[in-house]
């Protein structure tokens, strides 16, 4: 049985708000969570699902309304535990008036370094995750790129044995999200235990061991990614191209969507639709078949399944 | 112990933000005086230094430390940096204190570095010292307890306040509080035992700066008894614990939305 090293058990959150708090707004319900030692665990969940919420909770950022939290058997509340782990917030703000080096050397300092240890720490962090170049410089004049990546060296500058990210690749370019899914495989390749949160499937599908979905503050899924998305084949895809539209539609049958652009045509048939006769049918009339595809649930499927119908407005919105 | 690298920090961002640039009008103001003063030599010209001086350097100070202070924990959270720092080996009494003693080395550089300008003013128009000008140094330190007050006042409202409202509160307190001593009379020559209970309680409860009030006296040569200064000195200290204890209280319960 793998050790789990971060544990939430009922973990529940309620925002009082309003000028004289009387509303409330319950952000977290009654989370129950294991992350296993050496996984990378993915917190997905469209925008104001709670993911950014537990992972406060976890820093003890902010106090639950009820239920515990445990990083490596420990409470959360912990001094020491922190220690043994690494955060770097959601869209983090560092202190602009410093340079990279002087910044990783002042968060070094918390933990109790010696000036020689930081000496040989602060450009090791600053080498891994490529900013060693800007080190000299004020983090004011960072792009979100390398800031971000600033904020993962401070996250690890600890070596660390849970690293928590919220959101890390939010607002960055292909080529920065792709340092960042490489830096994070890194993490995992030498033993430590991942727990991000993001709302970006494709991280999750790419990076994640294990994920827990999260709406409105509820676990509302949880596994493998391969494991929570249905392998059974969901529609077939035949792009045709060489024949005209109405002849298709009258081959293919009143179950299948065609839609036409230029001189191919895409149909979508249901999983146990006859192939045969259609193929046979689309050659018969000098129609060239292009592709023939089985089709699978996406993560995406699941996802807008499982989120409901009020939120796929708004997951297509944030979905990059 | 995370209160150093923190107070470090926090007096590297003083400076930073140019924050001792005020060392360079102060410079300007007493080089400017001493020579008009030089030239004229009209009356007690060390007591008009020195009431300049040391009025100037209580002045600067004040602004500082509710400007800056208002600003001390306020920004950190605004700009999120507590997230990532309170992440880290940081108790929240920590962050408190480090902030709260980064500040208070930054102005006792300032009134340090005034002091010496005083000095020098001093040296310059009467070319000698005199042993009486040791006041002048116990005045300063004086009045840096009281800044520190000042901060710790600041520093109280911001953990909980927007920086515009803890202005107001603490430049509020700033002011009741030198006149605190008027307020006690007042209550003592009342009949109404309400107006005594009500002007007792606000002695006792808000701080008294008129313990701080040594300038007139200093530049006026009166010498003060070693006693009313360690008085002075350990109940400014006394106070600004309390509020420091305080915010650590307001600052532990806070939720980091």
């Amino acid at each position: 049985m793998p050790r789990a090293v971060i544990r939430t058990q009922g973990l529940s959150k309620t925002y009082r708000t309003g000028f004289w708090k009387t509303r409330s707004v319950l952000a977290l319900d009654r989370l129950d969570l294991e992350v296993f030692e050496n996984e990378i665990f993915g917190c997905l969940g469209p925008n104001g699902a709670g993911k950014s919420t537990t992972l406060k909770l976890l820093m003890s950022l902010i106090y639950p309304t009820s239920g515990q939290a445990e990083i490596l058997g420990e409470s959360v509340f912990n001094l020491a535990t922190r220690r043994s782990i690494g955060y770097l917030p959601e869209n983090p703000y560092f202190y602009e008036y410093l340079t990279a080096e002087e910044f990783l050397t002042y968060y070094g300092s918390l933990f109790g370094y010696s000036k020689s240890e930081l000496q040989s720490r602060v450009p090791h962090f600053l080498k891994l995750t490529d900013v060693f170049h800007a080190r000299k410089l004020q983090l004011r004049k960072f792009s979100k790129g390398m800031l971000q990546r600033v904020g993962i060296a401070q996250a690890i500058i600890n070596d660390p044995r849970v690293v928590f990210l919220d959101e890390p690749m939010s607002g960055l370019d292909p080529i920065g999200r792709r340092e960042v899914r490489d830096l994070i495989l890194q993490l995992k390749r030498d033993g430590k235990t991942v727990f991000f949160s993001t709302h970006i499937l494709n991280d999750v599908e790419t990076l994640c061991d294990r994920v827990a979905i999260l709406n409105r503050g509820k676990v509302i899924g949880s596994g493998q990614p391969n494991g929570l998305v249905d392998q059974e084949v969901t529609h077939v895809e035949v792009v045709v191209t060489g024949i005209e539209l109405e002849h298709l539609r009258q081959l293919a049958g009143p179950e299948a969507r065609v839609s036409h652009s230029g001189t191919t045509s895409r149909l979508e048939l249901p999983a146990q639709a006859p192939l045969a006769e259609l193929i046979a049918g689309i050659e018969r009339v000098s129609g060239r078949i292009v592709s023939v595809n089985q089709v699978r649930q996406t993560m995406e499927d699941y996802f807008l399944k499982v989120v409901g119908k009020p939120e796929r407005q708004a997951a297509s919105n944030v979905r990059s | 112990m995370s209160v150093l690298p923190i107070a470090r920090n926090t007096f590297r961002e003083c400076v930073r933000d140019k924050v001792l640039y005020n060392l360079v009008i102060f410079a300007i103001l007493i080089i400017v005086s001493s020579l008009i003063l030089g030239a004229i030599t009209i009356g007690d010209v060390k007591q008009i230094i020195l009431n300049l001086g040391l009025s100037t350097i209580s002045i600067f100070g004040t602004l500082i430390a509710i400007f800056i202070g208002i600003q001390l924990v306020y920004k950190e959270i605004d700009k999120k940096t507590v997230f990532s720092l309170l992440a880290k080996p940081v108790a929240r009494h920590e962050f408190i204190l480090g902030k709260y003693l980064g500040l208070s080395m930054t102005l006792a550089v300032n009134v340090a570095v005034m002091i010496l300008g005083v000095y020098s003013a001093v040296l310059y128009l009467r070319q000698s010292f005199q042993s009486a000008d040791i006041q002048i140094l116990l005045a300063g330190g004086l009045i840096l307890v009281e800044l520190m007050l000042v901060i710790a006042i600041a520093l109280l409202f911001s953990t909980f306040s927007t920086p515009a409202l803890s202005a107001l509160f603490t430049f509020c307190l700033y002011v009741i509080g030198h006149f605190n001593s008027d307020i006690r009379q007042y209550g003592a020559s009342s009949d109404s035992v309400l107006t005594k209970v009500v002007a007792s309680t606000t002695y006792y409860l808000l701080p008294n700066f008129g313990n701080f009030d040594v300038i007139s006296s200093t530049a006026h040569g009166q010498f003060m008894t070693g006693g009313v200064y360690l008085f002075s000195a350990m109940y400014g200290l006394a106070y600004s614990t309390g509020l420091l204890l305080v915010a650590m209280w307001i600052f532990q319960k806070r939720d980091f939305k």
